[in-house]
């Protein structure tokens, strides 16, 4: 029987739509296409709101809110674009990029990155904080995958859909504050992992090139996010859900399958 | 006829990749020639950077204390200075030695620890400049006006830009003209 939500009338830049119980402003604005940007949050896993890049502001109250974990409230008057949100959008974006290692130019990501656009779409010409230049250290050691923390924004999609949808939960986030990485297997190198099953939705996931198949050069990661909303989907509607080709995989498009 | 725009291109610590792609505007360089005077560039044998620039076209990051005399000379000599490539704009893989620390230490490995016998960090100053402890983006060691990303940024951009500024119609808002890498 399909499942019969309540109705709350709320206004998204002053376009009046139907929101329902129990839904967030990005998953409202969504439906009726309006577009907030975002980066940490991916529809069908559980809602993180660490990035902050989907703030809006909500009448009446002083504080920016994060679109993506604030529940709509009937007669909810939200803004999605001011000069003010712009202003703090592109300011995240500059200390993302200034907190880690991003080079384009030599990223398997460079062309196919959620972080790059969002850069784009902000405006951001230049950074205008100093450089961290963090030494981090890369994880090569999985036959199949390589995990880069310096093109990592610990937005923790791998975390979620590895412990949420594979179930596996090889990803956790160590440590706190900037200090704040991933680890898998509790800080043991992911190539001597155990409970990885080597399903790949954590590189699907990826919004940047901090996760990707081995062999990829630069340009030639392309990520797959859509994949955990439609399996989500299918799993919940009991439908058959076809074998993925892994659009990602340079070694496999080859043949040469590791 | 008015009098032409004093055009100076430099290239700092990046890989001659964007004059490469100032190069490759092909036929509109005869178009630009028109407008323009090259009075510094590493395409023409001009030895000082001279007085008066109206724009200058910087390649690079600031690597070393070479680099870092000329940023501060350019920017003293020019009326509109842009950063000019992912190298000038972020520091690029130029900047990729900056979390390694010390730049000794990277140059004991790559001239002593890795060659086979003899080896010697290269140290003839001022032949041989000395660098400096972070590769810094141009920004961080002078004022710059426009910011020009890419890596390196495509002729077209390169392009409109420049017409942009000669024409005084750059706009705010430049959409994909601002995409790194």
């Amino acid at each position: 029987m399909p499942e019969v939500r309540r109705s709350i009338a709320i206004t998204i830049d002053d376009t009046e739509i139907d929101a329902y119980e129990g839904e967030s402003i990005l998953q409202a604005a969504r439906r009726f296409g309006i577009k907030i940007p975002s980066m940490c949050y991916l529809e069908g896993l559980s809602v993180w709101g660490a990035c902050r890049i989907c703030v809006v502001e909500v009448a009446g109250q002083h504080q920016p809110r994060p679109a993506c974990a604030t529940l709509v409230v009937e007669d909810m008057e939200v803004r999605t674009n001011t000069a003010r949100l712009q202003s703090h959008r592109r300011t995240i974006l500059e200390l993302l990029f200034a907190e880690g290692n991003h080079v384009c130019a030599v990223c398997v990501s460079n062309g196919n990155c959620e972080l790059q656009d969002r850069a784009v779409e902000a405006g951001m010409d230049h950074v205008r904080f100093d450089y961290r230049n963090p030494l981090r250290p890369v994880d090569a050691t999985h036959p199949k995958y390589v995990f880069d923390p310096n093109r990592c924004i610990v937005c923790t999609r791998c975390v979620r859909v590895c412990d949420e949808i594979e179930g596996a939960h090889v990803w956790d986030v160590a440590s706190r504050g900037h200090q704040a990485h991933l680890v898998t297997e509790l800080g043991q190198p992911w190539g001597r992992s155990s409970s990885c099953t080597w399903c790949g939705k954590c590189v699907a996931s990826c919004p940047t090139g901090a996760l990707f198949y081995q062999g990829s050069a630069v340009g030639e990661s392309v990520h797959a996010p859509d994949l955990v909303a439609r399996l989500v989907a299918a799993r919940r509607d009991h439908e058959w859900f076809p074998p993925v080709e892994s659009p990602t995989s340079p070694n496999e498009q080859n043949g040469d399958d590791r | 006829m008015t009098e032409k725009t004093r055009l100076a291109t430099v290239w700092l610590g990046g890989c001659s990749g964007c004059h490469m792609s100032f190069l490759d505007m092909d036929e509109f360089l005869f178009d630009l020639a028109d407008r323009v005077d090259v009075v510094y560039s590493p395409l023409a044998d001009i030895k000082e950077f001279p007085d008066g620039v109206d724009l200058t076209l910087v390649e690079g990051a600031v690597a070393n204390d070479d680099n870092l005399e000329l940023a501060r000379l350019l920017r003293a000599r020019s009326t509109t200075v842009v950063s000019f490539g992912d190298c000038a704009v972020t520091g690029n893989v130029t900047a990729m030695r900056n979390p390694l620390g010390d730049p000794q230490a990277i140059l004991r490995r790559v001239y002593v620890d890795k060659v086979d016998r003899d080896g010697a960090i290269p140290d003839d100053r001022p032949v041989v400049p000395a660098l400096l402890p972070r590769v810094l983006p141009l920004h961080q060691v002078i004022d710059v006006d426009v910011y020009l990303p890419g890596c390196p940024p495509p002729a077209a951009r390169i392009r409109d830009a420049v017409v942009g500024i000669l024409d005084g119609t750059l706009p705010r808002e430049r959409g994909e003209g601002i995409r790194f890498g």
